[in-house]
């Protein structure tokens, strides 16, 4: 284990800045088993390699030792894997956001990510596709019409706080595409006709890239956004002039 | 060359119109079709991946003609698609399931020739259809291979996506209904047409590989065709089966009926997972059967690995929803379709544990067949066990669509499939070569070990960094990873040292494969004269009458193959599965 820590000393980075409360658990059991299948990869070569120089033997024929007893090891070791990443992922994906927790709505299009904000009546406008005009500053079409929608902030970078829950809902206008913020361990597609939510606690102020993970047209390596994560006064601040200066 | 018993009779006093050969009825013939087909897609699709690999860490390489976003994602497509079909399903399971198949069971003859002949020809069409998808208006359609909608099926979501996306979709459904075709016949073959004393246990784990793709290969395939047919019809027909009412795509509005494009996910994904399978199936076969032959051994748990391949199908038809952990699936599928997949990595793991015990102090022979399946063996080692992390939906939740995929299934499934293709040729030269008028020829052994080395060191140099790109946050299908704006440019930028040497691999293993195309050119005519069974075979190809149509010698099997004794002087004797009960000496090379 010490030569380990010091390899991973050496080398680069493998993973990336960690900025959400689910992430370290996540890093954790992929370096686990990052582990794993570095030990039975190597097993496997040596075993291999080892039995090719030995001189030659009788052919085994013990069927149990040799297959019976080591797939039920691996079976054993791939269930606890497997048990330990279905809690994970039912911790993160099984249930919705807390009711407290602050609602940001994303719109994927060719080839940009826009962010909605839903006003202090907390209640987002109706949108109508057909009123969809980016030119004119309404790239997901709101529909003026609607009450809800007179207070509603529209971004073209995603601003949260540090430390509350968000809840985010995904939506695309035209084809499908992944929302993807590698440093705060997230992803998930965005699917026209749907709205998927998902949730996470940002942890760690900073700034950070949110990609499309899902081909969406020549566009595609070129539709990202920033994420920045601000303390908690530093974010009121913020949305409290993104407000005054949408709706003066 | 020719599929006529009376022209056999009488080689030398009648021609043979090419007509004749070109579109004929004999497996023999329609296999070595398949395998042309399929060495010229993949060096097409090689060099596309190399026009990829170069232009992604230099993008200025490229100047005349500029390589545009849509030119990158076209090369994507076409790569993906070449590759998939027309390389990897076309030439393990149509290529070598023609050539060997019916031999190594003891039949004369496919069971439906003329179908035969028409699958092979449907597939030619096919390829030519996607390979003329470059030159129409807009493009090579740019979704690639697996061609989520509303992208595929909106004319407007980009260049290639109205000509060239409907040359994609006739190009798959006539590969679709060739392959279907093609594997009711190798089944028909393989259930009637085995010869007198060929049981389902004495079958080659070959014809057990053969055996299970085709069967997933009629129930994906007709999957595929009907998910086709519906996309098609989304395109041009006004129906609404993929697109959301009120789906705005640059500004058109869907304005029809309610569809999902999650529903293109789940056909497409029935289709496309069994569909790794049918690429690995045969090859899993052929490396079970080329270690116990070259270690005289029997398989380990011969009957464990009949059971492991069908296990391997079974299952394999069940686990489709790991592609779609973050497509917009119930998360409670997702945990269902989680354990499918990790169950999978048992059959593939006695599979391994087999292959280990089998070449256990057996000191075999280092045929370049043999080397490359041992190759086969590292490879799905080192590509296979990054399955099961894959399998688990948290971690797929960071993983899914970088780079690490990207490295999982070019390991496991390209290279390891690559290489079985190697040893496959390797190890049927003779069968590929031989013809009523002349004797099989072998490869050159020498410039095989030259070629088995470079190539595990290129494809070890090439795949596995990507697994590291990939945990560093890179994703796949990207046109361009330098220069990039925001927060991303930094991530990527992380990735670049790896990406070159990525680039430096596969220039590298491309090169190697000069090594290959030589020896191949050079001993189709002045390769060694083979034995008629040059590696102390004991399956039926390798029978002196297997190649003889006109013979009409009634072809018996007494035994199960590699069947092998050790003498007290240490002798290794083997037993063909036709020989009533002699035991051969292996001849020293």
């Amino acid at each position: 284990m010490p030569l380990a820590l010091h390899l991973t000393a050496l080398l680069p980075p493998l993973l990336p800045t960690d900025a959400s409360a689910h992430g370290p658990a996540l890093d954790r059991h992929l370096l686990l088993n990052l582990w794993i299948i570095l030990a039975l990869a190597s097993l496997a070569h040596i075993l291999l390699l080892f039995g090719l120089a030995l001189r030659r033997a009788p052919e085994a024929r013990r069927l149990w030792t040799i297959e019976y007893l080591p797939l039920a090891v691996l079976g054993i070791t791939f269930a606890a894997l497997a048990v330990h990443a279905e809690r994970l992922w039912a911790g993160t994906r099984y249930t919705g956001a807390s009711p407290e927790a602050m609602q940001v709505e994303v719109t994927g299009m060719q080839f940009a990510w826009y962010f909605r904000y839903p006003g202090p009546d907390a209640t987002f406008g109706i949108t109508r596709p057909q009123l969809a005009a980016p030119g004119e500053g309404n790239p997901v079409g709101i529909d003026p019409a609607d009450p809800h929608s007179t207070d509603d902030l529209v971004t073209s970078e995603l601003v949260l706080p540090a430390g509350r829950e968000i809840d985010l809902r995904l939506q695309a206008q035209d084809v499908i595409h992944g929302f993807s913020v590698p440093e705060l361990r997230l992803k998930q597609n965005a699917v026209p006709g749907e709205s998927i939510h998902i949730h996470f606690t940002p942890t760690t102020p900073g700034t950070y890239a949110i990609l499309c993970t899902q081909l969406c047209g020549l566009g595609h390596y070129r539709m990202n956004a920033n994420l920045r994560i601000l303390k908690l006064d530093e974010f009121r601040t913020w949305l409290a002039d993104k407000e005054k200066a949408a709706h003066p | 060359m020719s599929s006529n018993p009376a022209n056999r009779a009488a080689p030398h006093t009648r021609a043979v119109h090419p007509a004749q050969c070109i579109f004929s009825t004999d497996h023999r013939i329609i296999g070595r079709q398949y395998l042309v087909l399929a060495l010229v897609s993949v060096i097409l699709g090689t060099l596309l991946s190399l026009i990829m690999r170069i232009h992604l860490v230099w993008p200025e390489f490229f100047r005349n003609p500029l390589i545009k976003p849509e030119d990158y994602l076209a090369i994507v497509t076409l790569h993906g698609t070449i590759m998939l079909f027309f390389v990897l399903t076309t030439a393990p399971q149509s290529g070598f399931g023609n050539l060997i198949l019916p031999s190594q069971i003891g039949a004369r003859h496919m069971a439906f020739p003329r179908l035969n002949a028409a699958s092979f020809w449907l597939t030619a069409i096919a390829l030519l259809v996607l390979l003329a998808s470059p030159f129409v208006p807009g493009g090579t359609a740019i979704s690639g291979w697996t061609a989520y909608p509303p992208l595929s099926a909106v004319a407007s979501a980009g260049p290639g996506q109205a000509l060239g996306m409907d040359l994609w979709l006739v190009s798959i459904a006539l590969f679709a209904i060739a392959s279907t075709i093609s594997s009711i016949n190798t089944l028909v073959t393989i259930v009637r047409l085995r010869c007198h004393g060929m049981t389902w246990d004495r079958l080659p784990l070959t014809v057990w590989g053969w055996f299970t793709a085709a069967l997933l290969s009629i129930l994906a395939f007709s999957v595929l065709l009907a998910a086709l047919l519906m996309l098609f019809c989304d395109r041009h027909a006004g129906t609404s089966f993929f697109l959301p009412t009120g789906d705005l795509v640059n500004g058109v509005i869907h304005q029809r009926g309610n569809g999902s494009p999650l529903l293109w996910l789940h056909l497409f994904w029935f289709f496309g997972h069994p569909e790794v399978y049918i690429a690995i199936l045969p090859g899993m076969g052929l490396t079970s059967m080329v270690l116990a032959n070259f270690s005289h051994r029997r398989v380990f748990g011969y009957r464990l690995m009949i059971a492991t391949t069908l296990a391997i199908g079974f299952l394999g038809i069940l686990l489709w929803g790991h592609h779609m952990f973050v497509a917009g699936l119930n998360p409670f599928a997702s945990t269902a379709f989680s354990v499918t997949t990790i169950a999978i990595a048992l059959p593939a793991s006695a599979k391994v544990l087999s292959w280990i015990a089998t070449t256990w102090r057996s000191r075999p022979r280092y045929t370049t067949a043999m080397l490359f399946s041992l190759g086969f063996v590292s490879l799905f080692v080192t590509g296979g066990l990054t399955g099961p992390v894959l399998a688990q939906p948290i971690l797929d939740e960071y993983l899914h669509n970088t780079t690490f995929v990207v490295g999982h299934f070019h390991l496991i499934m390209s290279m390891a499939g690559i290489v079985g293709l190697f040893a496959a040729i390797y190890y049927w030269f003779p069968q590929l070569t031989a013809s009523a008028r002349r004797p099989g020829r072998l490869l050159s052994e020498s410039l095989g070990r030259w070629h088995f080395w470079l190539t595990i060191i290129g494809a070890y140099t090439c795949f596995l960094p990507m697994y590291f790109t990939g945990l560093a946050g890179e994703p796949r299908q990207y046109a361009q990873i330098t220069a990039i704006p925001n927060a991303a440019g930094r991530l990527l930028a992380a990735t670049r040292p790896l990406n070159l040497h990525i680039t430096y691999g596969a220039i590298f293993l491309a090169a190697a494969q000069f090594v290959f195309l030589y020896n191949l050119i050079r001993s189709l005519r002045h390769g060694a004269v083979a034995s008629p069974n040059p590696w102390s075979a004991t399956t039926l190809e390798w029978h002196p009458a297997a190649t003889d149509l006109a013979s009409g010698e009634k072809i018996t099997v007494y035994h199960s193959p590699c069947e092998y004794r050790t003498s007290p002087t240490a002798e290794v004797s083997f037993l063909p599965q036709w020989s009533e009960d002699a035991v051969t000496d292996v001849k020293p090379e």
